[in-house]
């Protein structure tokens, strides 16, 4: 008896030396993300030696820092919204026209109505989450190509806004809503505070849930989601409901910060920008994980981007092709197969040199 | 009797994964002409030997000789074109395209440079008709059961094999007469000198056919023997490091004759599936569905769990009678399904081996009440344990599994959930015999406990052992009902054979 337990022992022994536990970190996702981050802006730093210096006036910091935090809000409110539809397999290039639908509204009702701020605001996030049920709809009952029905309500989208502003340029009066775009707490800009309350939320409803797991179970096998009891169907409405409320709030920015409503380029192109930040971030267009801090690292990377460029003096005309080929180096970076590539002929390289010299 | 050729060596090979070591200084030899059985225990490296040796993975060292010659081939159609082909685990067919395009891929017969279809089609269904096959080879693949995929893949690898034929587990899904089938088509190619490595946990099938035998046991080489000099005992011991505990085999639980119906399902029938079907399942009852490949025994499965639609007929539980919509609906009636398809219906690949467990219990918790991760901790750790599932930690994702451990997980899951009525659908698909007895011992516990299970098994000896009534079905109909005496293997064989 004795024998067969120290045989036993041995066994497990033998077994164990075989695996060294924790070698596989879940941080090194983050590693490249931040890495091209960092790098933006040490190069804006080189760039130009003010970059990082913020300046308090009137209340309010000031400087280059802060304008890219700024700026980049509106599209760090659409991606964090992006990551969930991408994580379900999804997505929804309806967003920008949801953008300009939730400014339409608002800025017609501040226009022609007396309603108070609470809620012309909640009649705005309400459209947002009407345009994505209408997505979600779609892609989860109809079982319409996510990439088709969203492009449906793109298009439509950007008409209706216009129709509700009746083809005019819609400007309102009223500050107290302005303020949403231009007004500031605590020394940030208020934009900034919605998109850090707003990532807090999300990340406690999801992740103090079971929410944020569903929707990756789902996104990476949906047929077996749904054998194991989750309702796959609910859990996709619920993306695209999701997106829709951001894309509404992320609109009504835009809307405050020009205090008007412009259907036409209100959020254009913005989609896109938000679909690329949830991929720098490393998400997998098939679905599965999602962080919703690497989207908002990828939107701050394609910020301080633009903002690179613009430092840099580089002629207005080179914009979007610079642009392009740093985001195809940021996505390069993370495939392994292009490290593992790379990593090959770098001694190549070396011993190319070498026998240069020799 | 001239000595037979080596064909392919490979010496000293390892391939190292971050944390785990899955094999470590391998060597094999494989000769012309025979039927070489590589065999272990779940998580041994077999599937990863196979991979390596053919290209799916590059080794991290070691040498590989391939007639004679050092080679290491980058990819799999590399090692198709030196005339080895492989058929994998986990089968790795084009689900969209029709079964012809997936026999035919990359070597569509041409002419001009253009496809041929009708001769494409016309091959496809002969070298079908080889395995009794007489399906629709114009409909797409996913239309078909696993085991007529798994058949399909078999097919495609023995149309091509020139030299080498690699099957890993070919057999996981199969029923004893295509089990026959394949052997037959084996032993043609071991007549015409191609080399087979042949991959089973099923130690009957590994005498009736190998020639040679290679054990792996935690990524190293145990020996090599040939088959007819190693006693059964000294190859389980090989296999496992120890002998097998004897698990007496109690005889099948014996249900209290007034247990109450639980599951009645009345006359049911789902549009083009199974028609008819009838059966009572008791408190505390575990019943066997049998029959051929494509008899309805998953489609039976299916109905119950909400997957299909009724067409006719009810379904009773508990005495009410259930509406299924969808899986969450039977799952919140009492009723788990354990499905056959691991790939595509079981595992969620990318997630870890600790939310593939809790995630039915959390499913039925709701998407408010979260698992904590404290309790999703432990309740990972017991199944781990109790299941023999062969991993560094739980956090790993459990796409990284061999198949024999991602199976023992997806047990584990609905084990979980202890549901009143647990259908098993193949349930030690791939589950290496140190684990087989095992797991059999604690469902037939669970049992004994009041849980009622649905199960279906390809192999009978294991219905028999644990349900005390086995249903048999053909054509997707019910043909008859055995219990008590005339419940065993043979009468069961007979039934299915002639209804
Ligand atoms: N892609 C991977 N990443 C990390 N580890 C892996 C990967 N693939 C396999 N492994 C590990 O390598 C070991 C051997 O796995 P392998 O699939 O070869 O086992 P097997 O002998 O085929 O088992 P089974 O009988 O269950 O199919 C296992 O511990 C497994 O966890
Ligand atoms: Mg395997």
């Amino acid at each position: 008896m004795k024998q067969t337990q120290s045989c036993a022992d041995s066994l497990q022994q033998a077994r164990l030396a075989r695996y060294s536990p924790g070698s596989i970190k879940a941080s090194a996702r983050y590693l490249w993300p931040l890495a091209a981050l960092m790098l933006l802006l040490a190069v804006n730093l080189l760039l130009d030696a003010s970059f990082f210096q913020l300046s308090f006036q009137d209340g309010r910091l000031y400087g280059s820092l802060i304008d890219i935090l700024n700026r980049s809000a509106p599209v760090a409110l659409l991606a964090i919204g992006m990551s969930l539809v991408i994580a379900t397999g999804g997505i929804d290039l309806s967003v920008g026209a949801v953008m300009a639908i939730a400014g339409a509204v608002c800025a017609n009702l501040l226009l022609q109505t007396e309603l108070p701020l609470a809620l012309v605001i909640a009649a705005g996030l309400a459209t947002g989450i009407a345009a994505g049920l209408i997505n979600g709809t779609l892609v989860s009952y109809l079982k319409i190509q996510p990439i088709v029905a969203t492009l449906l309500l793109m298009v439509a989208g950007r008409g209706v806004a216009q129709l509700i502003n009746q083809g005019q340029i819609v400007t309102f009066l009223r500050p107290d809503f302005a303020w949403l775009g231009t007004g500031s707490w605590l020394g940030l800009p208020l934009p900034i505070w919605l998109v850090i309350g707003m990532f807090a939320l999300s990340q406690l409803l999801l992740r103090r849930t079971a929410l944020g797991l569903f929707i990756e179970a789902v996104g990476c096998n949906a047929t077996a989601s749904r054998y194991l009891g989750v309702n796959d169907k609910a859990i996709k409405l619920f993306v695209y409901a999701f997106a829709g409320f951001c894309a509404a709030l992320a609109g009504m920015i835009s809307a405050a910060d020009i205090q008007g409503s412009d259907a036409n380029n209100a959020g254009l192109w913005l989609e896109l920008d938000a679909i690329l930040a949830v991929v720098i971030g490393g998400a997998v267009l098939s679905g599965g994980r999602f962080s919703l801090l690497l989207s908002v690292i990828g939107v701050l990377i394609i910020q301080s981007l633009s903002t690179t460029i613009i430092v840099s003096g580089v002629p207005a005309k080179f914009n979007l092709l610079i642009k392009a080929l740093v985001v195809l180096l940021v996505l390069l970076l993370q495939s392994d197969k292009f490290r593992r590539q790379l990593s090959s002929w770098l001694p190549k390289l070396r011993k190319w040199r070498k026998g240069d010299k020799a | 009797m001239t000595t037979p050729s080596l064909v392919l060596e490979l010496k000293q090979v390892c391939k190292h994964f971050p944390g785990v070591k899955a094999l470590q200084d391998v060597d094999l030899r494989l000769f012309a002409g025979e039927v070489h059985a590589l065999l272990g225990e779940n998580g041994a490296g077999k599937s990863t030997l196979v991979k390596v040796m053919t290209g799916a993975l590059a080794k991290s060292s070691g040498d590989i000789y391939f007639n004679g010659q050092n080679c290491s081939f980058a990819s799999p159609a590399a090692a198709q074109q030196a005339g080895i082909s492989t058929v994998y685990q986990e089968v790795n067919l084009l689900p969209n395209l029709s079964v012809a395009q997936n026999l035919f891929l990359g070597h569509e017969p041409r002419r001009f440079g253009l496809i041929q279809h009708q001769k494409m089609q016309q091959q496809a269904q002969q070298l079908l008709l080889r395995f009794k096959l007489n399906i629709d080879v114009t409909a797409p693949l996913a239309q078909y059961s696993v085991a007529v995929q798994q058949l399909i893949a078999i097919a495609r690898g023995v149309a091509m094999s020139a030299k080498v034929l690699v099957l890993d587990e070919p057999t996981a899904s199969l029923d004893s007469s295509e089990v026959q089938m394949l052997f037959d088509v084996m032993r043609q190619l071991r007549e015409q000198g191609v080399a087979i490595v042949f991959i089973t946990h099923f130690l009957d099938q590994v005498y009736q056919i190998s020639d040679r035998i290679t054990v792996l046991r935690n990524g190293s080489k145990v020996g090599e023997y040939l088959a007819a000099d190693l006693p059964r005992s000294r190859l389980i011991e090989a296999m496992l490091g120890k002998e097998l505990q004897q698990l007496t085999h109690q005889a099948a639980t014996t249900t209290p004759a007034v247990a109450e119906p639980l599951l009645v399902l009345n006359n049911i029938a789902v549009k083009g599936s199974i028609s008819g079907v009838s059966l009572t399942v008791a408190q505390g009852q575990a019943v066997g569905l049998a029959g051929l490949l494509g008899s309805g025994r998953t489609e039976v499965c299916r109905a119950v769990y909400g997957v299909d639609a009724l067409s006719q007929g009810e379904i009773q539980f508990g005495g009410k009678t259930l509406r299924l919509q969808q899986p969450a609906d039977a799952i919140k009636a009492g009723i788990a399904l354990c499905p056959e398809e691991r790939k595509t219906e079981g595992i969620i690949g990318p997630l870890s081996i600790r939310e593939n467990i809790m995630l039915a219990l959390q499913a039925r918790r709701g998407w408010w009440r979260y698992l904590p991760v404290k309790q999703q901790q432990q309740l990972a750790a017991f199944y781990i344990d109790k299941l023999q599932i062969a991993t560094p930690d739980a956090d790993k994702p459990i796409e990284q599994l061999s198949g024999g451990n991602q199976q023992k997980v997806i047990l584990a899951r609905w084990l979980a959930i202890n549901p009143q009525l647990l259908i098993l659908d193949e349930p030690t698909r791939g589950i290496d015999i140190g684990a087989h007895a095992e797991i059999l011992l604690l469902i037939k516990s669970l049992c004994q406990q009041g849980m009622s299970l649905l199960v279906t098994s390809s192999e009978l000896e294991e219905l028999v052992a644990f349900a005390g009534k086995v249903v048999v079905l053909r054509d997707r109909q019910k043909v008859t009902e055995l219990s008590g005496d005339t419940m065993t293997a043979p009468h069961i064989m007979q039934a299915i054979a002639e209804g």
